[in-house]
């Protein structure tokens, strides 16, 4: 496959919300589907259990809302009227059961609206521990994987051994492997790979098998580095808000178009959680509990206790030579709106330029965001900041 | 317009002004006394613990909803939101921060003390985990992180407890005998609890008393005076006792005489309607909000609001006994700690048991842990009980989102709708 039919091929699955694809697996393998919210759950222990995980992040620009805006008050974000309509619409009927993650009180109030609307499927809300001590934090967290992976096991009659479970870490490292070279990549050539084919790749892995995933990452690697595309002059940006409740594709076009190289982001932000290999080599369970306790990244929904606030976002900054930050969150999002005041104040201290923006993920109209960005690109390409 | 006249207050209300003015009053001498103070919040405090360490507690909440009903709140949300925080987050947070840049000076007038320790109860609510953060900015002191585990399926499991009293071990406990320079005693932590557990079983029978009728107590609107002791720094002391045996009395005696709860004005309602209220009241409109309430005879004889810093009607209770258990226990169990299944078992429950025409949901924009979901809540309720809901929507602390002539508008709608209900059953 080429470069185009690659993109054309993801561009597909983000906007097919009749989940045609997963229909097709389940229908292919006797499989099980098991949707999630984002940001994180660990994959491994549904893929281990013979279930096809699926992350929903809400129906997007391109979804009509009939009846889901009955569910929530005008002064909640947009993620969950959206997954709600796909829910009573049927469209999630395909998904045999729900996991809400700990990110936010919305998030988790839904879980239990899931809980009343879809009272014979199974919703789990995924208590992620904020206690980071493997004997606190990380025995509770190994209670919540326990607890999903014998509910998974149920959905699909399959047992799962400590070497099924291996195996899926292993394939999961290797497609976090392929995402992190992917990042390396744009970060190195960001004129060569538009983040709005990074984006329409990551979201693939929010629905293709692990494998699939891999391989066709793995083909758009080799494809783009053919790419003969002179650099513009442009400024390199990293982009931080939008782990949650996704923009539409046409702003983070609108963003590229505004003078922009985004080489960092945080979006889709479950499918680089975890930041290095999680361990096979002692028991399987350990090296998940592992590697959320110590490896994951930092982000507003998870508590930071050792590590000065902010430090992670401008390491981030300086390693992949972003000149700027854009805060880009969704309106009404109280992790990152109440993260940005402190994400902010580091990065004043540290130098770095900053400007911020909220969206919906249906917001229709991007002209106002790409004047803004155009001007931040324009200032630190003139004065080297704002 | 806001009613300005001075409110009637009962001889609890005069303890417990006292009590409040006290200990503000310690608080500002807290560090010429050599006092450690802890900043900790309402649902899941550990204030047994701090006593316990001879430390001042600060409840971040309640000096946001002291400043609001005494006006201040809205120069304080401004003062955050031009130092970036957005207008779509929770004003609690932005009144403490603009309270806190305007130089800390307590609603009572008194500057309150900076923290020795933020003690992050992550309770039901996760915005409390980022208004400590952004505390810990500011006053680089120690943050303590309790992290509560939500009750995602309805009940309490070992797993749940143990986690906690983990934390509690092994993190909460060391870090304050560090900061206080004292070894834990638990014999006097059991008095403490011993304590609380008695005022407890008044609180509930305050609570019960609303199942009489004319009940003689509104449980919302009077009901947030009735929690204040025990929500806030004074559960486990002695004076706390001494209030809810007071208020007990008065109550007892109330329903005794037969009489209905009695208004700021000094008026006693004369009950019309029954009703449950979900939610956190407005408070910088408070009076008047009440006022929209009790000129039309409604009453609250029950409310979510008065639980979320214990369900202790539910039968909870401190205990000496195990003393880390039962704070896990209380943590775990306040009322935004519940999901929302039992969060519509428990309001469904409260209209049956009190007998209620309705219920009425104040949605807070504020509050997603409150309000997300409520909509539905609201339709499963009606359905379940056939009585009807009552939907409004306001704030806590920031005054531009109280629009008096609406809400008044839409409570006036449902009386009407009660009112065809009871000619529609009669």
């Amino acid at each position: 496959m080429g470069i185009d039919e690659i993109i054309k091929k993801c561009e597909h699955l983000y906007n097919d919300l009749d989940f045609g694809y997963v229909k097709a697996w389940k229908e292919k393998t006797g499989g099980k589907a098991i949707g999630y919210m984002p940001v994180y759950i660990p994959q491994e222990i549904i893929h281990a259990a013979g279930a096809l995980p699926v992350g929903i992040m809400g129906g997007g620009s391109n979804l009509e809302i009939i009846k889901g805006d009955a569910y929530f008050q005008s002064y909640i974000c947009h993620i969950p009227r959206s997954t709600i309509e796909m829910g009573i619409s049927g469209k999630l009927d395909v998904m045999d059961g729900m996991i809400f993650p700990a990110i936010c009180d919305v998030i988790r109030n839904l879980s239990g609206m899931w809980q009343m609307l879809f009272k014979n499927k199974y919703v789990k809300y995924l208590d992620l521990p904020q206690n980071f001590d493997p004997e606190i934090g990380g025995a509770f967290y190994r209670y919540e994987i326990e607890d999903i992976l014998s509910h998974v096991s149920q959905i699909t009659g399959k047992k799962v051994s400590p070497e099924d479970l291996k195996h899926s870490i292993t394939l999961y490292n290797e497609n976090r492997k392929a995402i992190k070279s992917l990042y390396d990549l744009r970060a190195e050539v960001p004129h060569k790979i538009p983040t709005s084919e990074v984006y329409l790749l990551l979201r693939a892995g929010n629905i293709l098998e692990v494998t699939e995933h891999t391989a066709l990452m793995a083909q758009y690697m080799t494809e783009v580095k053919k790419r003969d595309i002179k650099p513009q002059d442009n400024i390199k940006v990293a982009i931080n808000g939008a782990f949650c409740e996704q923009p539409p594709l046409g702003l983070i076009k609108a963003l590229e178009s505004s003078g922009c190289y985004i080489v960092e982001d945080d979006w889709v932000l479950g499918v680089r959680y975890i930041q290095e290999p999680v361990a096979t080599n002692k028991d399987p369970i350990s090296g998940l509990v592992d590697a959320y306790l110590t490896k994951s990244v930092s982000t507003a929904s998870k508590y930071e206790d050792k590590k000065e606030k902010g430090e992670y976002l401008i390491n981030s900054v300086k390693e992949t030579g972003a000149e700027g930050v854009i805060f880009c969150m969704p309106s009404f999002c109280d992790p990152a709106l109440l993260e940005r005041p402190m994400l902010a104040a580091a990065l004043t201290k540290a130098g770095i330029s900053y400007t911020s923006f909220k969206y919906a993920e249906n917001t229709g109209q991007f002209r106002t965001f790409k004047e803004q960005t155009g001007t931040f690109a324009d200032s630190i390409k003139l004065w080297g900041g704002v | 317009m806001e009613n300005n006249k001075e409110a009637v207050k009962e001889n609890s209300m005069i303890l417990q002004k006292d009590m409040i003015a006290d200990h503000f009053h310690n608080l500002a001498q807290a560090k010429e006394n050599g006092k450690k103070v802890v900043y900790t919040f309402v649902p899941g405090n550990l204030n047994e613990l701090i006593w316990a360490f001879d430390m001042l507690p600060v409840h971040p909440e309640i000096n946001a909803l002291q400043s609001a009903m005494r006006k201040k709140s809205a120069a304080f949300v401004l003062e955050a939101e031009k130092s970036g925080h957005s207008e779509d987050v929770c004003t609690y947070v932005k009144c403490d921060v603009g309270m806190m840049k305007r130089g800390n000076i307590g609603p009572t007038g008194e500057k309150l003390p900076e923290p020795d320790l933020l003690l992050l109860s992550y309770t039901g609510c996760f915005t409390f985990m980022k208004w400590f953060e952004l505390l810990k900015q500011e006053y680089k002191c120690p943050v303590v992180m309790l992290h509560v585990p939500y009750q995602a399926e309805g009940s309490i499991s070992g797993a749940m407890v143990d986690y906690v009293v983990k934390q509690l071990e092994e993190k909460v406990i060391p870090v304050m005998e560090e900061i206080s320079g004292k070894k834990l005693d638990y014999d006097v932590l059991k008095s403490y609890l011993s304590a609380s557990n008695r005022a407890e079983n008044d609180l509930v029978s305050v609570w019960n008393s609303a199942r009489s009728k004319p009940s003689p107590i509104d449980a919302y609107f009077g009901g947030v005076y009735y929690i204040g002791p025990i929500f806030s720094a004074f559960r486990g002391l002695a004076q706390c006792e001494d209030y809810y045996r007071t208020l007990r009395e008065e109550i007892d005696e109330r329903v005794r005489l037969k009489l209905g709860p009695i208004t700021p004005d000094g008026a006693e309602v004369k009950e019309k309607y029954r009703l449950v209220v979900e939610g956190p009241p407005n408070w910088t409109s408070f009076r008047e909000f009440w006022k929209m309430f009790y000129d039309e005879g409604a009453v609250v004889v029950s409310s979510t609001y008065t639980k979320v810093g214990g369900l202790y009607d539910q039968g909870f209770r401190h205990s000496p006994e195990n003393p880390l258990e039962s704070m896990a226990e209380y943590c775990l169990g306040c009322y935004t700690n519940h999901n929302l299944p039992s969060r519509v078992d428990l309001i469904e429950k409260y209209i049956k048991d009190f007998d209620a025409d309705g219920f009425v949901i104040n949605s807070i924009k504020s509050c997603n842990s409150f309000s997300a979901g409520q909509l539905m809540m609201m339709r499963e309720i009606e359905s379940r009980t056939g009585r009807a809901g009552g939907f409004i929507e306001s704030d806590l602390v920031d005054p531009r989102y109280f629009s008096a002539a609406n809400i008044k508008n839409r409570l006036e709608s449902y009386f009407q709708m009660i009112d065809a209900k009871k000619a529609g059953a009669s």
